[in-house]
């Protein structure tokens, strides 16, 4: 028989890095002052598990370490060792090693041979100090391999007597499946002996009275024979003498031999065996059965999203076209379109609810963060996190993790202050860190507020104008100051240190946020602190679009991207030299977008004063698009166009209107670069002068 | 139908890879994540082997096989125990509180079928 069981490979990798993350949790735990030993169990049991599935899957490299570490971890559980600063130090080292390690194994990367060896060799220096090391350990048996002859094979012949104990079956043992295993090793012949048998009333039904004699015949070695015999050694007298050989002509597979009967004597032990009434069992196996998850390829999960967004815009066209028809004609066709609307909807809704996952995955790695950052800038920060069991599309959760971990680096390298200063504007020395999530009207709303010192508007400001961002004379409110942190190039600390800075700074965890259909935002008060908030919808598979008229084509622009919308006199119009058209919204210089120029579209409203401008914001700038007309909000099912051609500049992907029409999406992002960009230059100097 | 064994380990991995190894062999199986949930499952349906990992959270492996030695019809019931080294205490353990015989994790799934085969015919 082939069993391969590198299919449970993906499981174990799974299920590691789940128990990875449970230890990391539980280190904080202890850390924080609960060392609890139930918690070092646990903590223990995480290491265990995962060396036991890695030599199943010959993982030497992870074997060899948690081997190691788990001696560690016994140590201390047994209070051999005691929780300090260096036993935290290594157990978070240890347990990021065996990660990088399952990371390895699942990425097929092998990692230098040494990883990991400083730690590995400190935690075998402490192991030793305690007296017990894998580096000392005995090694284990290796099974012998049967002696290969050239073109014979050897057989011996072994004389076996089998004296159970009296107590046998208490073990759970049974001969006949003994002799069972030893007839697939070669020839036997079994001889039960019952001359131990008492008389029937001094018999005692869960005992073993009888003895057996059995020869064979096996080209295996003594050992292997008493291997069979390994799970009753205590419970019986054994004797394994070789009595003879002969030499056979090599046959490539050896010959199963069917069991020879024990002679029927030995009935009386076969009897014992409880058995049940098999219609009851099976009845009880019906009820057993565990009412677990099951994992499915994300791939299946979209193609029933996909399937159920073409059968949303097939319900939609039906739905218009049977408003054609007169309700006192037809009264059921319509009440069975409505009634189809109704279950699309809610199918749609069970749908996306299948790809929805808690944000708890992302929470669970921000308390690590905190502790390892705050360490390293000595500050004192705690961590607290409500909400976690929010749940969003998966395809966001994956996108959230890198802008959510540099707000919370922000928050901790900027918010925070240092504990002296803390003390000075009498504040407690531990600073708060806030990190929710919850769900508002249909988006999904993240918050991380902290107790610090709030934006430092004064050189906020005064960074702003030096890079250009602002003009000097600026007159802006507070909130306008506070969000210039997102603005491009923009990065408020003082010295670019390696916690937040490497250039990234918030405009690119804003462009992030956007790119995924979210909005961020900033609260401050200075001197008591922050309140970043990210808003984002619940799926990238629906968007809220608004329907606008340009010529005889339809586009959807995100509602997320809209500011207002309004109708421009002309005087509010200017032209400038470099060919960019600007509004004028409340002293504020604006730059359009016309529609038709950027897709030559004809037969449309040439001046912006006749038409309307829609005013968008796309994290970096604001600019208008000039359209025809509006025709309204709704929810589109968004299809990428990327399957079936090249991307196109300036749209984003496209949806089916209730009509049947194709409709595209537009991207603001590349709106802005294909119509504007150019001339931004020129924009600058135009707001300086302003 | 096939002769029934419960797995009991905390590892799903370790589960699967066991459930999986015996269903190819033509058992029938069933699993538990520790040994609570073990007892409360065999309390219920009668099996004809057990295999339990020693450790595990809520109950361990030697704490399940102490408990099924006492209910009667688990008296004479095969108990096979994974343990992960060759640990020659855990395995004294283990027979004193009633366990059949062992095998080693990482097993090898021809050398599990054979000393399933062993306890279970």
């Amino acid at each position: 028989m082939n069993i391969d069981l590198e299919q449970f490979r993906t499981t174990y990798i799974n299920e590691s890095m789940e128990l990875l993350s449970d230890m990391e949790e539980k280190l904080l735990e202890i850390e924080n002052g609960d060392d609890d030993v139930e918690t070092l169990h646990a903590i223990f049991r995480c290491v265990h598990s995962i060396k036991g599935g890695a030599g199943a899957f010959g993982l030497d490299q992870i074997t060899r370490f948690t081997h190691e570490f788990e001696y560690f971890l016994d140590h201390l559980r047994e209070g051999k060792l005691h929780v300090d600063e260096q036993v935290m130090e290594i157990l978070f080292k240890g347990r990021d090693i065996v990660e990088h390690m399952v990371v390895a194994a699942q990425n097929n990367t092998p990692l230098a041979e040494n990883f990991g060896h400083e730690v590995a060799e400190k935690i075998a220096r402490i192991n030793q100090t305690q007296g017990s090391s894998a580096v000392a350990a005995p090694k284990e048996k290796k099974g012998e391999k049967p002696a290969s002859a050239s073109n014979t094979e050897e057989v011996n012949i072994y004389s076996i007597r089998f004296v159970p104990h009296e107590d046998l079956f208490t073990t759970g043992n049974e001969p006949v499946l003994l002799f069972g295993e030893l007839s697939r090793m070669g020839d036997t012949r079994v001889q039960c002996r019952t001359d131990k048998l008492p008389d029937l009333e001094h018999l005692h039904a869960e005992q073993c009275y009888l003895w057996w004699e059995i020869d064979l015949d096996t080209t295996a070695g003594e050992n292997e024979v008493r291997e069979v015999f390994e799970f009753v050694e205590d419970v019986c007298d054994l004797e394994v003498l070789l009595i003879g050989g002969y030499s056979l002509p090599s046959t490539s597979a050896p010959k199963p031999q069917p069991l020879s009967e024990p002679s029927s004597t030995e009935k009386t032990a076969d009897a014992i065996p409880v058995t049940q009434d098999a219609s009851e069992t099976e009845a009880q196996i019906a009820k057993a059965q565990p009412a677990a998850t099951i994992r499915v390829d994300l791939d299946k999960i979209d193609r029933l999203v996909n399937m159920v967004g073409e059968l949303v815009i097939t319900q939609g066209m039906l739905y218009m076209q049977a408003q054609r028809i007169p309700r006192d004609t037809y009264p059921e066709i319509l009440m069975g379109v409505e009634e189809l609307a109704q279950h699309t909807r809610e199918l749609q809704e069970a749908v996306m609810a299948v790809r929805m996952q808690p944000v708890k995955s992302i929470f669970a790695r921000m308390p690590r963060i905190v502790r390892d950052l705050s360490k390293k800038l000595g500050k004192n920060i705690r961590l607290e996190m409500s909400g976690e069991n929010t749940e969003v599309d998966k395809a966001i959760i994956e996108q959230l993790s890198d802008p959510l971990t540099h707000m919370i680096r922000n928050s901790i390298d900027h918010g925070i202050e240092s504990p002296e200063k803390r003390r000075e504007m009498n504040k407690p020395d531990q600073g708060r860190i806030h990190l929710s999530a919850a769900s508002v009207g249909g988006r999904i709303e993240i918050c991380i507020e902290d107790d610090g010192g709030g934006v430092n508007r004064q050189r906020v400001k005064e960074l702003a104008i030096t890079k250009g961002l602002i003009a000097e004379n600026s007159n802006l409110t507070p909130e306008e100051i506070d969000h210039l942190i997102f603005a491009p190039g923009f990065s408020t600390a003082e010295k670019v240190t390696d916690v937040s800075g490497r250039g990234v700074g918030m405009d690119v965890v804003r462009k992030n946020i956007e790119s995924i259909g979210g909005t961020t935002s900033v609260e401050s008060t200075p001197g008591k602190g922050s309140r970043f908030v990210i808003s984002l919808p619940l799926t990238l598979a629906i968007l809220d679009g608004m329907a606008v008229r340009c010529g005889r084509e339809q586009y959807i622009i995100p509602i997320a991207n809209i500011i207002e919308t309004m109708r421009p006199s002309s005087s509010s119009l200017s032209h400038l030299a470099t060919g960019i058209d600007v509004i004028n919204v409340r002293g504020e210089f604006i730059p359009l977008v016309y529609l038709y120029q950027v897709f030559s579209i004809s037969g449309t409203e040439k001046n912006a004063s006749k038409g309307l401008v829609v005013l968008v914001e796309n994290g970096k700038e604001k600019f208008g698009i000039v359209v025809d007309e509006l025709i309204g909000q709704q929810q589109v099912v968004i299809k990428s166009l990327e399957q079936n051609s090249d991307p196109v500049e300036g749209i984003s992907g496209a949806t089916i209107l209730g009509d049947g029409k194709v409709s595209l999406i537009l991207d603001t992002v590349a709106l802005y670069r294909i119509g504007i960009t150019a001339s931004r230059d020129h924009l600058h100097s135009l707001k300086a002068s302003a | 139908m096939g002769k029934k064994i419960i797995t009991v380990d905390d590892s799903k991995t370790m589960r699967e890879m066991v459930a999986f190894t015996l269903k190819s062999a033509g058992y029938d199986l069933v699993e538990a994540e520790d040994g609570q949930a073990a007892l409360t499952v065999l309390q219920k349906e009668k099996v004809d082997l057990v295999i339990t990992d020693l450790n595990m959270p809520n109950m361990d492996g030697l704490t399940l096989i102490r408990n099924l030695r006492g209910l009667p019809e688990y008296k004479f019931t095969p108990i096979l125990m994974l343990t992960t080294e060759g640990d020659a205490g855990k395995k004294e353990e283990g027979k004193s509180a009633g366990a059949s015989g062992w095998i080693v994790k990482p097993f090898n799934p021809e050398k599990l079928v054979q000393v399933v085969q062993r306890l279970c015919a």
